[in-house]
């Protein structure tokens, strides 16, 4: 449905994107994960159109997006990371705007627009000023906006920036639903948690495509090392002492505690007696699963050195 | 093609209402502007303090006085008996003129020999002075000829015929510039602010991922502020015929369809600016800059052009506000068709078409 190969751009020196190439199925939720500046919204702004490549090409349901943009923006949704509602428009109003701009109106407008009402919830503050809405039935009105045309594919770039948590789990219902239905779904995030919902995650840094898997299979290639949890005092310092020890690959900090990337699990004891002596306690470390979050800090890292090499 | 530039009118519309503050600027500053440049931009002089010495009181003589007061400009304030005390009331500013009527009025015109009236004048203002004099020399000139059936032939003097505006009320003269003021500055702004402020916001980016083409977007902005501009200039005209007496002598037709062209190209250039600009407050200083100076400066609105240097002369062909004005003045004040000033309207629909293909090619570029 959507496919990239050597998918180029740079913006005079500056790399963007770096030979990036990817295939997604129709129906799929292919999740793009990477910190800002990763390069991932110029990607989605070549796909959908909006900015050309520098070298590289790419096809969005059936089209190329060098020679065929026109015939692309009948075919998709796009919910760009900016806010891309009017906040001085009712919720009416917007939906009917968006519609209009995809030659959607008349009675299947009115169809539609029931169904965005009923996606989003909205169909009691339909008069409301977007504005005045919450964060999370804002977002859910830029999806529906995005929607009203049946596009088999969407581009949601950063989908649930600012939005609460409890907002974030209905929106994401909401896109297994879309994916359920046939819909392919294209989405941006530097949320951990949202990727684990991807049926395929990409892992972009630096304009570059690290890795690119089903959760399961990102981890698998993984198990070449363990992750032992480490809680301390003085975490900040600890990390630093734990990367100079020999037993440990690499380590990271995540939130208070530690995640040290060892050969076998078995280094946990001496791991623990060294903190303990270089006066860390009370120490604890315990084996746990690798996250999603220790497959992308690992790739950005292996990825780092081998550049450095 | 037109259902979706009708989308984007009507969104613009909705926008527009909702937003009270653009529109009031859009419908009311006309208003204001208008009021405020008719009555304090007036060169017109009213009221001016007359003392009279009437040597000769005689019918004839009290005939002349009158017919100053009865003009309007001048009001009496005292009656002297002779002209030595004129002075002391031209410093204390009881009086800023003075009509002295010699003794021997009466019996020179009656024997049909050259005449005069002394008319005194506080010459400290020069602008007023001369503006009192043309009034003094006009209420003279009539008399003679009414009270004597004769015209008294004076050799080498100049009379004055002033057409379109016999009364040189300057009013009739701005309005017809302070309309294409108002009109410049309110599209040129207007819509250089809407297309800017979807960018500032990040719309536009949703909007170019949708089959919207620029043309359409353009219009779709263009159409609801042409008729916004377009009911503002109405009544802008109506306000200045109600309140300043400005005749419309010509052909109201041809004077919508000059002012849309007018209003098609400063809607271009505002589009043009927001192709340039990325902020809405650089839009707004470069609308400020880009039209409201040229047309207040360059247009013939407040300085003629044929008084200016020959390079601002030569600066003035590439404000479209100079043909706007001359062609407004010929249709409003002269009544005349247009084969008077087709010149001006070609040139209007040259600017119109250049900006706004040029703001379409830009646009379409950024696409």
């Amino acid at each position: 449905m959507v496919s990239a190969t050597g998918l180029t751009r740079t913006f005079g020196d500056f790399v963007a994107v770096d030979r990036v190439s990817f295939e997604v199925a129709p129906g799929e939720i292919f999740g793009f994960l990477g910190s800002n500046g990763a390069g991932k919204t110029t990607v989605i702004r070549m796909l959908c159109g909006l900015l050309k490549p520098t070298s590289g090409n790419g096809t969005v349901a059936g089209f190329d997006i060098a020679t065929r943009a026109a015939e692309i923006k009948t075919r998709i949704g796009y919910m760009s990371q900016k806010f891309s509602l009017y906040g001085e428009l009712t919720v009416e109003e917007n939906l009917r705007f968006w519609a209009g701009t995809q030659r959607v109106w008349g009675r299947e407008f009115e169809e539609r627009r029931d169904w965005a009402f009923e996606i989003s919830g909205l169909a009691s503050r339909r008069h409301n000023l977007v504005a005045d809405l919450p964060g999370g039935f804002r977002q859910r009105l830029a999806l529906s906006c995005a929607l009203l045309h049946r596009p088999p594919v969407v581009f949601l770039d950063e989908p649930t920036g600012g939005v609460d948590p409890e907002a974030r789990r209905r929106f994401w219902d909401l896109i297994d639903d879309l994916s359920t239905e046939g819909v392919t779904v294209f989405v941006t995030t530097h949320y951990m948690d949202e990727a684990e919902r991807c049926q395929r995650v990409a892992l972009m840094h630096a304009g570059r495509l690290l890795a690119l898997d089903t959760i399961p299979e990102l981890k698998k290639t993984f198990a070449s090392g363990s992750v032992l949890e480490v809680e301390c005092r003085d975490a900040a310092r600890a990390l630093e002492y734990l990367d100079e020890a020999p037993e440990v690959v690499d380590a990271a900090l995540f939130g208070n505690h530690l995640h040290a990337v060892v050969t076998t699990p078995e280094t946990a004891g001496a791991i623990q007696h060294r903190l303990e002596n270089a006066g860390f306690a009370p120490v604890s470390v315990r084996p746990v699963p690798p996250s999603l979050e220790d497959v992308f800090i690992r790739s950005i890292r292996e990825a780092e050195e081998g550049r450095e090499r | 093609m037109i259902r979706r530039v009708l989308a984007t009118a009507v969104k613009e519309l909705l926008q527009l209402r909702r937003d009270w503050r653009t529109a009031l600027a859009l419908l009311g500053m006309p208003v204001v502007l208008l009021m405020i440049y008719g009555y304090a931009l007036s060169f017109d002089v009213t009221d001016i303090r007359l003392g009279v010495v009437d040597q000769c009181r005689s019918q004839a003589s009290r005939r002349m006085v009158e017919a100053f007061l009865k003009s309007g400009y001048f009001v009496q304030k005292t009656i002297l008996d002779d002209s030595r005390s004129l002075d002391d009331l031209f410093t204390a500013e009881t009086i800023q003129a003075a009509l002295v009527i010699p003794a021997d009025f009466t019996a020179r015109t009656s024997a049909r020999q050259p005449t005069s009236v002394l008319f005194v004048l506080d010459g400290s203002d020069s602008q007023t002075a001369n503006t009192v004099l043309g009034y003094a020399r006009q209420i003279v000139a009539s008399q003679t000829g009414a009270v004597y059936g004769i015209q008294i032939q004076v050799p080498y003097e100049a009379a004055p015929l002033v057409w379109y505006n016999p009364d040189l009320k300057s009013s009739i003269f701005l309005v017809p510039g302070l309309l294409a003021f108002i009109l410049m500055v309110s599209s040129v702004i207007a819509t250089a602010l809407a297309v800017v402020r979807e960018k500032e916001r990040g719309t536009m980016e949703s909007l170019r991922a949708t089959p919207v083409r620029a043309i359409e977007l353009l219009l779709g902005k263009a159409v609801p502020y042409l008729l916004v501009a377009s009911v503002s200039a109405a009544g802008s005209l109506f306000l200045a015929w109600a309140l300043f007496e400005v005749p419309i002598r010509g052909s109201l037709l041809w004077l919508a369809v000059v002012t849309l062209l007018f209003l098609a190209g400063g809607l271009g250039w505002g589009i043009f600016i927001s192709t340039i600009a990325e902020t809405q407050q650089l839009a707004f200083q470069l609308s400020l800059l880009s039209s409201m100076l040229p047309t207040l400066l360059l247009s013939g609105f407040i300085f003629p052009i044929s008084s200016m240097p020959t390079a601002l002369q030569i600066l003035t062909h590439i404000v479209p506000a100079r043909y706007y004005i001359s062609a407004l003045r010929s249709i409003v004040l002269k009544g005349v068709g247009p084969e008077m000033w087709w010149q001006q309207m070609v040139a209007l629909g040259i600017y119109a078409s250049v900006v706004l293909l040029l703001a379409t090619v830009r646009m379409v570029r950024r696409l």
